[in-house]
């Protein structure tokens, strides 16, 4: 044994490293957790702070009411805003603008995320690497981009029902969650097996037989997480809102907007509120989409060899 | 028969040059070769997955080097099985049957004709997921049998199975070939199963192909 090995019971100083390395060792984990918890921290302040403040404005209000409990159920910031037949139209906008913009980036994302997971052509990393522009660039960019756009035929016969009416609050969001959705569905068919498809080639298939029959149905639950990280997206978008729709009241106002707005005119409480609603809206959301690829990832694991 | 005439073809890192190969109607060749010698790249190509940069490929007296894939009529065996898995055992087995428009009466049947021949009848209803290695395989080789194909191709069907159900399903392929008679192209590693199965025995070796018996 040599006298560097230090492994062998005996050596002098042996009890003394081992309680160093378990010292050591735990101290690394520790201090890794530590650094994890300050930002996990910062998210759930700041979701408690929320709360909090709707909470005290309510409770503040319902102390000077006559009808402490009816005042705090009515009162209070939330069902304010829910009243209010602006924010009314801003939440029926938000759900179906985002709705529908949701359904178009899936719809091309299918597609664009088979061709790039299955087609082998030149300048595919290219290509690939083009479809995360939308996704790094400024949102305010996208939003002037688009506007710049639409200056210019065959965009421009179009603009006069588009920009700053509601189909370009659906473009505007459109343009950025795409990107998302194609993604997601690039990363969902590079995990499903491709010799599924080319066994059902082999077993006399068009390659759209192949893909609709056999590769779709396996992509059903990337589709849904990537329709809900679309929709979430649009949920949040906002920039490029700004810019291409504006934020007219009653028209092209959707929720990011409407915090923005009542931000504007000093309504903390209000934005506060919207806030809040949009924070469950995307909580739901998150929850769906974690079910989804909990999901995916159960079903590869019970694939046996 | 399966013939493959002076085939080049790149696949990847894969350059092969002036293949040749015949298996007569009826035989079953086996190629052997090293892992990464290319051995699936050739049965791909008779398949129809790679395009040949030379030579020519005839199955069953046809000319099909310029065929599509879905026209060849070959059954296929991959060697994780490739279930589809969204769909059950009976789905599987049926598919290349639903495909071609066959009568549904005429599936049911031939559907339950095959699970009684692979020895998988109790599981028709199953989904893919949960089956063992073995019962995989088995459902893998009966859709590939399903339309009662002239050519088939396995790759390395038994590569992934523990030594009992390998030596279970190598009784198969003896049996199902005693039965069908179908040429068949079997592509492995190992010396054991090619000695059991081959009529013909074939090894790659440094991009070429050498036969080393005749049965």
């Amino acid at each position: 044994m040599s006298e560097w090995s230090g492994s062998k019971r005996g050596i002098e100083g042996y009890e003394t490293r081992a309680s160093r390395i378990t010292l050591a060792n735990r101290v690394f984990i520790a201090s890794f957790m530590m650094i994890g918890s300050t930002y996990l921290l910062l998210i759930f302040g700041m979701l408690l702070a929320d709360v909090l403040y709707v909470f005290e404005q309510s409770l503040g209000k319902a102390r000077n009411s006559s009808h402490f409990w009816a005042s705090l159920i009515s009162d209070n910031p939330i069902a304010v805003s829910l009243r209010d037949p602006k924010i009314q139209y801003s939440i029926w906008l938000s759900m179906i603008s985002c709705t529908l913009s949701a359904i178009g980036s899936v719809a091309f994302a299918v597609p664009l995320g088979y061709v790039l997971s299955r087609i082998p052509f030149r300048g595919r990393n290219l290509v690939d690497a083009f479809l995360d522009i939308p996704i790094v660039l400024p949102p305010l960019i996208v939003g002037l981009s688009l506007l710049i756009l639409f200056q210019f035929a065959p965009f421009k016969w179009a603009a006069r029902s588009i920009v700053y009416q509601v189909p370009g609050v659906i473009l505007a969001q459109w343009a950025v969650s795409c990107a998302y959705a194609v993604r997601t569905m690039k990363m969902t068919f590079d995990q499903i097996n491709p010799r599924c498809e080319q066994v059902a080639i082999s077993l006399g298939c068009t390659r759209f037989q192949a893909f609709a029959w056999v590769t779709f149905p396996e992509a059903k639950l990337g589709l849904l997480t990537a329709f809900t990280l679309a929709w979430a997206r649009s949920l949040g978008e906002f920039g490029p809102l700004l810019i291409f729709a504006g934020a007219t009241r009653m028209k092209t106002e959707v929720l990011s907007t409407s915090v923005f707005l009542e931000m504007n005119v000093g309504n903390i409480e209000g934005a506060v509120a919207v806030s809040l609603l949009m924070i469950f809206t995307s909580i739901v959301v998150l929850m769906i989409t974690r079910w989804a690829s909990n999901q995916s990832a159960e079903e590869k694991a019970s694939v046996k060899l | 028969m399966i013939c493959l005439d002076d085939v080049s073809l790149n696949a990847g890192a894969f350059r092969l040059k002036g293949i040749h190969l015949l298996i007569p109607t009826g035989d079953y060749g086996v190629l052997m070769g090293k892992t990464g010698a290319g051995k699936t790249s050739i049965l791909e190509a008779i398949i129809g997955f790679t395009s040949l940069t030379a030579g020519s490929i005839t199955l069953s007296g046809r000319d099909v080097t310029r065929e599509n894939p879905a026209l060849r009529g070959i059954g296929y065996l991959p060697q994780d099985g490739a279930l589809f898995s969204t769909m059950t055992v009976e789905e599987n087995l049926a598919f290349a049957l639903r495909v071609r428009k066959v009568e549904k009466k005429r599936i049911v049947a031939r559907v339950k004709d095959l699970a009684e021949l692979m020895g998988i009848g109790h599981l028709l209803s199953r989904r893919t997921h949960g089956l063992s290695g073995g019962e995989r395989q088995r459902v893998a080789l009966g859709r590939a049998l399903a339309f009662e194909p002239s050519i088939l191709c396995l790759d390395e069907p038994l590569s992934a199975l523990d030594s009992e159900t390998r030596e279970q399903i190598l009784q198969l392929l003896v049996t199902i070939h005693k039965m069908k008679g179908v040429t068949t192209l079997h592509v492995t590693h190992d010396l054991g199963e090619a000695a059991t199965l081959a009529d013909r025995l074939f090894r790659l070796v440094d991009g070429k192909v050498e036969m080393l018996n005749t049965a």
